[in-house]
């Protein structure tokens, strides 16, 4: 009887969810009959590479629009679609807090099933996930951006990587924070402590550093560089420590500018309601180009990603069937870091850096890029007082990627207790 | 509510699917998106194939084991609100039996298996003692209890189970290829979860309806007093539908560590057991209907994504479908009821 009646219900359910699915498609086809062929569900993509424009997939980790690194991306995948006539398809919020249940070979099968011709998995987040569905599908070519899976051999054959070397733009803004600074004290919002998170804020370090010390001609006694990490590249509430609350303890701790190494602005909203009591203080936000726009005068300027070019390198090599998984990490294009058609990295200086020392920076920049000027220079040391380069030496792009510790005068955990 | 017959309560539940859905193209109108394609996308999303329907079974196995087990203390009145810390704690004792071995086999799977009832159950049993001998009510001391499992895992994460020189709420180094559970040809649900599932379905059935256990847990719930009176041993038999419940939740843990993540990390019960709790509330508590419930919601899950990747919509949309088909379904028990009393008055 049991049986009998689990059964009744077993099939009425069913009716009832395909009936729900059924009963609208004949509707759907009515309706969408123009927006159908846009979509263009093309089965073989090699056989029909003519006919539809090359598509490309593409996985946020954060929300498209969430004005900092995943809308650096989206905006990266416009920029393909304006370029060359290609076609995004992506989905955003792909984490296990946002989407649960989900896991990125998932998210990888339902692109392809909308005819993504190769995928781009845009977070440090995704790597285990990126290379086991890049194993599941060998003729597809998958780039993480960011991961090192192609420098290791850890990956798959068709699992390519790009990243842009933010460490000079991360230099840039340290710099404009050590030409800023009033009181001599640095603080930084950082996500996660990984050797990526490490190299950045050491970067900026450097960048801080040297203004103190070379243009200022201060003490660097008299500069203190402190790090917060949050635990994540964005704030999730309960999980995470509230990058909000971070801000406020390393303004009210005597910092009088802040940088951000997270996805999010929250940085920015922090130092704005700090100026708008009367404090003087500033922000440098990160990854997103406009982050400083609207602003005004507490955004003294923002390294970002602008993922157009690389993007665009990769779509045309991938419709060329040249593409190689490679290990890629561009450098800025010198001539104009803030060219957006050229350079994949950028610093754009805000309101908040005045005339001075926007003049100092361009200087700072040109020595840059005219090799001039080396900060991973030695003497350096590891936070522990170890040897990280010996006078005169200066760093290889391994050691600079793969960096262990942070550096000696600067204040913060290295690496996980 | 159990004197109605299933037939009715399927009545409901459609009449409920049907608000559900006015409400939903009510919803999606203002953001342009076009209300029964969105429909048919969302579902077609979770049912439209047979890979599809594989993850939406693959969700399905972990909350059909929370909402069956959350089952068997409701038989004897008991709301184990703690049963989302029952996953995660089964999560944590499955990734920690496993963490001596690189790799391994059924062996070692079926060692992670049982530390995941374990932990789930020794959690649940904090909860039922607390009640108890302790009388604290299990709603507070279930939800107390979430986050101190929430503060475990994100204290093994970040602490102890690190990768090595990283400290990210990424999750734990991954499991070797080895000691994933197999799948089900190339579906993304596995046969381990699965066989779980059904045993879970099947247990329960047996132990509610067939055993003299289950007549007497229910009597227990119907009269305390009189079920001390009667020496049925009210106390045992709470602590026992507690660890009943903490342990299938521990293996909905374990699904969730060795079929889809792979690896531990902090949003690992992806909040299976708050929804486990719905589905028991919307099932009116009854067995029979608990795992359809639980498909739809798979459903619901898994075709949600679809949304922003079809239709462009903003995918937040989504949540908020499901949050209107939650509703509609309390909207519907409440006409239920009011209809029921005034029955009762005229």
């Amino acid at each position: 009887m049991k049986i009998v009646r689990m059964m009744a219900a077993l099939a009425l359910c069913m009716a009832l969810l395909f009936a729900l699915g059924c009963a609208s498609e004949p509707e759907k086809k009515a309706e969408d009959k123009a927006p159908a062929k846009t979509e263009a569900p093309a089965p073989a993509p090699e056989a029909k590479q003519d006919a539809k424009p090359l598509t490309m997939g593409l996985i946020l980790v954060g929300p498209y629009n969430d004005k900092g690194y995943s809308q650096a991306q989206y905006e990266g995948g416009k920029y393909l679609e304006e370029k060359m006539g290609a076609k995004l398809i992506y989905l955003d919020k792909v984490n296990p807090a946002d989407r649960p249940g989900l896991t990125i070979p998932q998210v990888v099968d339902d692109l392809l099933a909308k005819g993504a011709d190769f995928i781009v998995a845009g977070s440090d987040d995704m790597t285990d996930g990126i290379i086991e569905a890049a194993g599941q599908h060998p003729d597809t070519v998958f780039v993480h951006a960011s991961g090192d899976a192609a420098l290791t051999g850890k990956g798959p054959k068709n699992l390519g990587n790009v990243f842009g070397r933010m460490t000079f733009p991360k230099m840039m803004a340290g710099f404009s924070a050590g030409m800023t600074t009033q009181t001599g004290k640095i603080g930084v919002v950082g996500p996660l402590i990984n050797a990526e998170t490490r190299r950045l804020i050491v970067s900026a370090y450097l960048g801080a550093r040297y203004a103190w010390t070379q243009v200022r001609g201060k003490d660097l006694k008299d500069l203190s560089f402190n790090v917060k990490w949050i635990g994540f590249w964005f704030n999730i509430p309960g999980v995470t420590a509230d990058p909000t609350q971070m801000a406020g303890s390393l303004y009210d701790g005597g910092c009088d500018v802040v940088l951000s190494g997270i996805d999010t602005p929250e940085v920015v909203t922090v130092a704005q309601q700090r100026r708008d009591a009367g404090k003087t203080v500033w922000a440098l936000p990160y990854d997103y180009e406009k982050a400083c726009e609207g602003q005004g005068s507490v955004c003294v300027g923002v390294p970002y990603f602008n993922w157009g070019p690389m993007f665009l390198k990769i779509a045309e090599q991938v419709k060329a069937g040249t593409y190689k998984a490679v290990f890629d990490w561009e450098a800025p294009y010198w001539a104009d870091i803030n060219d957006h058609d050229k350079s994949p990295v950028g610093f754009m200086p805000g309101e908040g850096l005045s005339a001075d020392n926007k003049k100092a920076l361009d200087e700072f920049v040109a020595k840059l890029g005219s090799g001039e000027l080396n900060l991973f220079t030695g003497p350096l040391n590891y936070q522990d007082g170890s040897v990280f380069l010996k006078a005169g030496e200066t760093a290889t792009d391994k050691q600079i990627w793969y960096l262990e510790q942070l550096l000696q005068g600067m204040e913060g955990l290295s690496s996980p207790k | 509510m159990n004197r109605e017959s299933l037939l009715r309560q399927i009545g409901w539940f459609a009449a409920a699917v049907g608000l559900a859905l006015f409400l939903t193209v009510l919803v999606t109108l203002p953001s342009g998106a076009p209300p029964l394609t969105t429909i048919f996308v969302l579902f077609q999303g979770g049912l439209g194939s047979l890979s599809k329907f594989g993850q939406a079974l693959s969700v399905w196995v972990p909350l059909t084991l929370c909402s069956v087990g959350l089952l068997i203390p409701f038989t004897a009145r008991l709301w184990n609100i703690g049963v989302e810390g029952q996953v995660i704690m089964g999560a944590i004792f499955c990734t920690a039996a496993l963490r001596p071995f690189d790799g391994g086999g059924a062996g070692q799977i079926i060692l992670a298996l049982a530390a995941a009832a374990l932990g789930g159950a020794l959690w649940a049993l904090l909860s039922g003692l607390l009640r108890v001998f302790g009388r604290v009510h299990e709603i507070f001391s279930g939800l107390g209890l979430n986050f101190v499992a929430l503060g475990v895992i994100l204290w093994l994460i970040f602490g102890p189970w690190k990768r090595p020189g990283i400290a990210s709420m990424s999750g734990t180094e991954p499991l070797d290829v080895s000691l994933w559970l197999a799948k089900v040809g190339s579906l993304s649900v596995t046969w381990a979860g699965l066989g779980l599932a059904l045993a879970a379905i099947v247990l329960a059935a047996v132990l509610l309806h067939r055993t003299g256990w289950g007549l007497k847990l229910r009597a227990v719930g119907e009269n305390p007093k009189a079920a001390t009176l009667f020496a049925l041993g009210p106390r045992r038999r709470l602590l026992q539908a507690f660890l009943l419940c903490g342990a299938m939740a521990g293996l909905a843990g374990a699904t969730q560590v060795l079929a889809v993540y792979h690896r531990l990390l902090p949003s690992i019960s992806s909040s299976y057991g708050y929804t486990g709790l719905l589905v028991g509330m919307m099932a009116s508590y009854r067995l029979g209907l608990a795992p359809f419930i639980c498909l739809f919601f798979a459903v619901l899950n898994v075709g949600s994504i679809q949304l922003p990747l079809q239709l462009g919509l903003d995918s937040s949309l989504s949540g908020v479908i499901q949050g209107v088909m939650v509703l509609s379904v309390f909207i519907v028990q409440g006409v239920r009821l009011w209809l029921a009393k005034r029955g009762e008055a005229a």
